[in-house]
Formats: structure tokens, C-alpha cells, sequence
């Protein structure tokens, strides 16, 4: 299977000609944003999907949907130039660039690689249409981790397939459409070996859908029940018990996505002001301490921290791109940004001191109140565990973990102990 | 900086290399300290015709860099030279030769002589019982109907004992300025001072009344802080090449350590435990040596974030090395401890730069206020 970029197409248009097209169409039709101020767009509320939808609508219809998505998709089919101008000219503008992952950069970019003609068809330009949000229903509340233990099981009864298990995790999976769901389908050979992957729509009957509240109160995660959910053949992405390539590719198209390195994503702006980094000079005058020497040293130690993880980015896109660093030297990145979350969410909550656990109506209380979530960003997305794992043995070659499941058939392999 | 696509700077590489394998090896560093002696003057003399010293200086004032950006040349030095944790003083020379360059009048034979490698010349900015503040002299320079009057202690100077010259920060009428300083000009005392480095050695100078000429000072008042800061950047950044070439080293034979190395019939690298510690290691390489390259190239280009972006790579790297190499020891178990094994030639100078020209403490005092200013701005 080759990635799944966009084949180079006839067209005429040069990038700068169509960089001003797109230019004059933005000023015509889309509405005009700050982008140091961008639209709040909570992915745990209903009304930023609508509003996603709405503006990929009007996107689709200026004929600037999908730039490197195949043509016979719905997409134009462009080399990831034309989208890097686009980009460029949107910043400006309110874009739909919550739909970006996993609607595109993740399932549609699957679908691409391992679906049928007539998924591509249905899904991919469904999604660039804005009527279809895509989602991935991977993880499981019986382990994060281990992605291929899965145990939510599809059974054949007759000729339809019959779901039944948990999935967790699924970002705003209460406002898609369809999800990209792994389920077993033989229980009788190693793990990776008898999975299948499911295109699901998600308000079939036999879903339950409930939000997970996280500690910080966010709701935009989900977790789903299947009880005797029915789907069809049609319903098989990829080939049957060939569920692990299918996840592989969406695993491969998530690390490029959260790395910024795939064509797929269309408008670069932030979701809202909600992740804008501490401002360690305002925190020091609110709380009287600009001229505490203990209090400067911390926060100056966070802000080294933070340029550091700066630098290094731009060290391991460079080292991975020019061959002097290992391919899965991602999880370098992945480490290092939540080892700098960590610190500076462990300096706020000791530069704000009691002002960061009682409210005195400034404010300061969000410093402890994100302190409480510290650790979303050393899980999501994969553990740091796993992470150390990866540079410890695929990186500097050390020997695999011992796994107590390989090469076992799954139907054999010991589970939680409920 | 061991981006070396340059082909003139892949030679320049792979020359310094091979003289510093051969001629300043781990071996011949032990044999340096039980000699008692810090570095061979005719070795240093070799080293300057292989260009390390001509790297800062200008081609009218006699130098020249390899690959047109001398200040990547020299750290490309530096790093190689931490390889071997390599003798000389590589940084005092440089850091006198930064501010020289900068305001050559009355110092054009100095630093022809520090480029040839027959003189060595070293930084006097430290004084006792003061921390960083090269700005805070107590060294007096008082004016003389035939030039200037230098009375004072200045202490922990590289080389001090070993060169013939030292560029002196003091005080004088109100301004901060700096004055080279022969070594055997009447008033001048030195003492030696111990390192925890193997062979480095440093000083501490007595100046009692000592006379100098007009020509003797460096740059104007006005000049003095931007002389000042570049030097301080230079010394700097130096030191980060330096340990990220011993970081380099050691984590290359600590990690093989880890296949050879056998516990209970596994290679020890196969426990989790040493894995993630081993992961680390290499997370935090990867940063020292990115956050290296940042600090070298905004100081190459004079860029007005040098200041920020050195002071950003000399807390990170200052904070990372020692614990990185006492992890390493720790993976080693205790032959990592004896004074036979190696490592502890490495810990010793990543040790020393941790603490000399700023503490990461300090560096983040200072990247604060750096940040502080901007935001105000």
C-alpha cells in the first residue's frame, strides 16, 4: 500500500494563479476572522459542528473542498502546494478546521488507501460535502495501550455481521456520522490476525452513545456500546480479518496529522483561545511576585522548556526529512511535548500558590484547575510509556518487550480479570 | 553543526578530528594530569595552524573561517574536541579573540599572536565571591597621565597561570571597560586554582597598582557592553558544542553497553527500567544538540535573540548534561565510578561548564527578564 498523496493532475493553473482565485473567492464568500482571536470552537458542543459543517458546505461549493483528494472523489486533485497556498490565503478566514482531524487527515485518508470504490465514493466526498463527519472508534475501556487486544466481537449470523462490545475514546463522536470501528472476527488466531474494520453509521440502532466528562469538564470524548448492532458486507473496510492493516494506515495518517504534515488538513488556524500558552509575566504581576527572584527563576526555567521543545521540533522534522535521524523519531516530539506541558503546568500552579486553588475572582483558579488534567497530554494519543518503548527499541535497537499474546491465539490470551 | 555538506568544512572536520584522536586522546589527557600540566604549548601551537584559532578573526586581521560562518566553524571544533574531552584553551583564546576582533586599534600583533598560536591570552571577567555579572566589576582602572592603573582580584580565569596575556574587565570612571594585561607586568600575582576538570586549570589575579599604557584598553566605553555580551555569547556557546560532543561520546558507548552487557541472561538494554532511562537520554540529546544549533546559528548571525537563544541553550544544557552523565554512570554500574573508566573525565568538564558563565539558574533569571522586556516592549 503507498501512501496515499494525491497523484499530480493536468491542470493549467499555476499555484500562484490559483492562490489569487482562492484569494478573491475567500474575500467574496467566507467570513473574515482575527486570527490571534480565532471563533471558539469547543469540540464537546453541537453548535461548532453544525457551523463546520456549514462552512465545508460553502467550501465545496466555491470548488475549494478537498485540494488534494482525488478528483474522482470529490477533490480537485492537486499537489500539496496548491493546498500549502491555500493555507496561506485562508488564515484569515473561518474554516472549518475542527472537520480537519480525524474527518480528514485520518478516516478519509484511510478510506482512501483500503476502501472499496463505492466507500470512497459515498464517504469521501460526503466529508468534503460537509455531510458526512467521520470518527474513529479504536480504543476500548478494556485497555488503551494494546490496540490490537480488542474484544468487541462481530459475529456472522446468516449473512450479516452482528457487533457487540465498548469503545472509548472516539472524539466527538456524538456529532459524526460514521465511524472506523476495529472488532474481532476470529478468535482462534494471534492477536493482529483476526481483526476486521467496520465503516459504521453511528445512529444505528444497537449503539448507545454516552459523553465522558474529563476532569478539566470537557465532553467532547465519547464512549459507545454495541448491543447486537447489524451491519452488512458493505460495512468492511479492507478485507475481512485484514483489520490491522486498515488501523496501521489510520495510526500512520494520525502521527502525520499531529505533526502537521498532512495534505489532507485544509486551514491551519487554532480552535479557539482555550490552548493559548501561560503567560508567565502577567501570572508574576497578578500574584505580586514580578520582583521575586524564586518566582522569576521558575517561570524562566519554563519558558527555556518551552523554546527547547520549540527548537527540537524543528531538529527532528529536519533530522527525519534529510535521513540523519530514525523515521520514528516522532515520538521524540511526542515525549518532549508533555514532558514541557507537565513542567509548566507544575510552575503555574506554584507561581499562583493559594491564588490557583481558591477562586479570587481574577481568574487564577484555571492555573490549578488545568494542573488537574496534567497527564491528557502524556496519554492521548499513546502513552508516554509506549513512546519510551518506541525510541528504546525501534530507534536505539534495544530488544522488543516480551508479550505474552505472540504468535498465541487471541481466544487463548489472558484478559483482565473482571 | 556536524552538518557538515560544506566539502571544505567535511576536511576541516575530518583534519581536527584526526589530530585530536591522535594527538589529544583520553590517554594522553591522564598523562597530562599526572604530569601536573594542563596543556602542551607546542601541541596548542599545532592546533592554531590547523586554523582553530583563526576562525573568529576577519581575513585582514590575518584569519579566515572554512566555511564563511566561523562561528559554526569553531563550535564544530568545540564539539569535536569534547569527544575527547580534548586539553588547550580553545574557549579562553576564542573569547578574548571575539572581543579583539571587534575593536582591533593599538591589538592588531595580539591577535596575529593568539592566531598563530604563540601567545595565549585568556578572560579575566570573574572576581571572588561573585557569581556571573560581567557587568559588575570591582577591579578599579584609574586614569594615569601616561595611561591606566589597575588595582584588584579577579579570580577562576582559564589559563590564567599558562598565558602571557588577560583581558581584564574593570572599572573606570563610571564606565565598565576592558584592558589587556600582560601577565608580567609588576604588580601582578597569580595563584593557581584547581578545577574539577582533569586538566583545565584556572587562576585567581592579584593586581596591585598595576601600570598600563593607553593602547592598553580594548574598545571604547560605549563599546564595552556589546564587547562584553559577544564574548559572553561566544564563551557560551562553546561550551554547549563541547558537551554536546562529550554527550555524544558517551551516550554512543553507554548504549552499546547496553547490548554487551548481561544481567540474569539478558543484555541489560532489554529491561524496561534501562530502556525508558535510555529513551530519555536520547530525548534529551536531541534537545542539547537542537537547542545548540538554535544558540550557534542566532549567534553567527548576529541576530538580535542571540542573547535569548543562548542563554535558552546554556540552562537547558547546563541542567541536562551532569544528570545525563550520571545516568550513564548509574548504567554502568560500578565500574562507572572508579578512576579507571572514562567516564568520569566527561562528568568532570560537562560539570565545570554547568556552573562557569552562568548556571541554568542564572540563565533563567536572565531569559526571564529577556521575556519580561519583550512583553513590556
Amino acid at each position: 500500500m503507498t501512501d496515499a498523496t494525491a497523484a499530480p493532475t493536468q491542470t493549467d493553473e499555476s499555484v500562484e494563479e490559483f492562490a489569487a482565485r482562492a484569494r478573491a473567492w475567500l474575500a467574496e464568500n467566507m467570513p473574515r476572522i482575527d486570527p490571534d482571536n480565532p471563533p471558539e470552537a469547543d469540540r464537546g458542543e453541537e453548535a461548532p459542528w453544525l457551523r463546520a459543517r456549514e462552512l465545508q458546505r460553502m467550501l465545496w461549493d466555491g470548488g475549494f473542498a478537498g485540494i488534494c483528494f482525488p478528483r474522482e472523489y470529490g477533490g480537485l486533485g492537486l499537489p500539496i502546494a496548491y493546498q500549502k497556498a491555500f493555507d496561506n490565503e485562508s488564515r484569515n478566514y473561518e474554516m472549518p478546521v475542527i472537520l480537519n482531524t480525524p474527518t480528514f487527515t485520518i478516516c478519509a485518508a484511510t478510506i482512501l488507501d483500503t476502501g472499496s470504490e463505492e466507500q470512497k465514493r459515498q464517504h469521501i466526498s460526503g466529508a468534503l460535502r460537509g455531510d458526512e463527519v467521520l470518527v474513529q472508534l479504536l480504543s476500548e475501556p478494556s485497555g488503551g495501550s494494546d490496540l490490537a487486544g480488542v474484544i468487541t466481537r462481530a459475529d456472522r449470523v446468516g449473512d450479516k455481521w452482528m457487533i457487540n462490545g465498548a469503545k472509548t475514546w472516539s472524539t466527538s463522536a456524538f456529532a459524526a456520522d460514521y465511524g472506523l470501528m476495529l472488532a474481532r472476527t476470529n478468535w482462534d488466531v494471534p492477536k493482529h490476525e483476526g481483526l476486521t474494520m467496520f465503516l459504521v453509521p453511528i445512529d444505528s440502532p444497537g449503539i448507545t452513545l454516552r459523553r465522558i466528562k474529563q476532569v478539566n469538564g470537557s465532553v467532547e470524548f465519547c464512549e459507545e456500546f454495541f448491543d447486537n448492532l447489524e451491519l452488512g458486507d458493505d460495512a468492511v473496510v479492507g478485507e475481512v480479518n485484514q483489520g490491522w492493516h486498515v488501523a496501521s494506515r489510520q495510526l500512520h495518517h494520525e502521527r502525520r496529522a499531529v505533526g502537521g504534515g498532512s495534505e489532507f488538513a485544509s486551514g491551519i488556524g487554532a480552535e479557539g483561545k482555550t490552548d493559548m500558552p501561560i503567560d508567565y509575566v502577567a501570572l508574576l504581576q497578578k500574584t505580586g511576585q514580578a520582583d521575586n527572584e524564586r518566582a522569576r527563576e521558575m517561570a524562566g526555567r519554563a519558558l527555556v522548556h518551552r523554546a527547547v521543545r520549540d527548537q527540537l521540533i524543528d531538529h527532528v522534522y529536519h533530522g527525519v526529512l534529510d535521513g540523519s535521524l530514525h523515521p520514528a523519531s516522532g515520538s521524540i516530539i511526542r515525549i518532549t511535548h508533555a514532558e514541557t506541558h507537565h513542567l509548566e503546568f507544575d510552575t503555574a500552579l506554584a507561581i499562583t500558590g493559594s491564588s490557583g486553588v481558591v477562586d479570587e475572582g481574577n481568574d487564577l483558579i484555571r492555573c490549578g484547575e488545568r494542573f488537574l488534567s496534567r497527564q491528557t497530554a502524556a496519554l492521548g494519543g499513546g502513552t508516554t510509556e509506549i513512546a519510551r518503548n518506541i525510541i528504546g527499541e525501534r530507534i536505539l535497537g534495544f530488544p522488543r518487550e516480551y508479550a505474552a499474546d505472540r504468535g498465541v491465539p487471541f481466544r487463548e490470551v489472558k484478559r483482565n480479570k473482571s | 553543526m556536524t552538518d557538515v555538506a560544506n566539502p571544505e568544512r567535511l576536511l576541516f572536520a575530518s583534519t581536527t578530528q584526526s589530530f585530536l584522536e591522535k594527538e589529544a586522546s583520553l590517554g594522553r589527557l591522564r598523562e597530562l594530569h599526572a604530569a601536573g600540566t594542563s596543556f602542551d604549548v607546542d601541541w596548542w601551537r599545532r592546533a592554531a595552524e590547523l586554523g582553530w584559532t583563526s576562525l573568529l578573526v576577519p581575513e585582514e586581521l590575518g584569519g579566515g573561517s572554512v566555511s564563511g560562518d566561523g562561528v559554526a566553524d569553531l563550535a564544530l571544533v568545540a564539539e569535536l574536541a569534547g569527544r575527547t574531552v580534548a586539553p588547550g584553551p580553545l574557549h579562553p583564546v576564542s573569547t578574548v579573540l571575539a572581543g579583539l576582533v571587534e575593536a582591533p586599534e593599538n591589538h592588531e600583533e595580539t591577535i596575529e599572536s593568539l592566531v598563530s598560536g604563540e601567545v595565549v591570552a585568556s578572560w579575566a571577567v570573574y572576581e571572588p565571591g561573585k557569581q556571573w555579572s560581567p557587568l559588575d566589576p570591582a577591579v578599579t582602572a584609574t586614569r594615569t597621565d601616561t595611561g591606566y592603573r589597575i588595582d584588584g582580584v579577579k579570580d577562576r580565569v582559564e589559563a590564567g597561570a599558562e598565558g602571557p596575556l588577560l583581558l581584564v574587565v574593570a572599572q573606570c570612571e563610571g564606565a565598565v571597560r576592558q584592558f589587556l594585561v600582560p601577565t608580567n607586568a609588576p604588580g601582578v600575582h597569580i595563584e593557581p586554582q584547581r578545577s574539577i576538570d582533569l586538566v583545565k586549570s584556572y587562576a585567581r589575579v592579584q593586581f596591585d597598582g598595576v601600570e598600563l599604557g593607553e593602547s592598553a584598553a580594548v574598545g571604547s566605553a560605549e563599546q564595552t557592553a556589546g564587547l562584553i555580551a559577544r564574548q559572553s555569547q561566544i564563551a557560551q556557546v562553546l561550551q554547549c558544542a563541547e558537551v554536546v560532543g562529550i554527550l555524544d561520546t558517551v551516550m554512543a558507548f553507554t548504549i552499546q553497553w547496553g547490548f554487551d552487557r548481561h544481567s540474569f541472561g539478558r543484555p541489560i538494554g532489554s529491561y524496561q527500567a534501562l530502556k525508558h532511562k535510555y529513551a530519555d537520554l536520547k530525548i534529551w540529546f536531541e534537545a542539547c544538540r537542537a537547542t545548540t544549533n538554535a544558540a550557534v546559528a542566532e549567534v553567527a548571525s548576529r541576530s538580535p535573540g542571540a542573547d535569548m537563544a543562548v542563554s535558552v541553550a546554556k540552562s537547558y544544557v547546563g541542567e541536562h548534561a551532569p544528570g545525563m552523565l550520571q545516568d550513564c554512570v548509574q548504567l554502568h554500574g560500578g565500574i562507572g565510578v572508579t578512576w579507571e573508566h572514562d567516564l568520569h573525565l566527561f562528568l568532570r568538564r560537562a560539570t565545570l561548564y554547568r556552573s562557569m558563565f552562568g548556571t541554568p539558574e542564572e540563565h533563567n533569571l536572565r531569559v526571564y527578564a529577556l521575556t519580561e522586556r519583550e512583553s513590556a516592549s
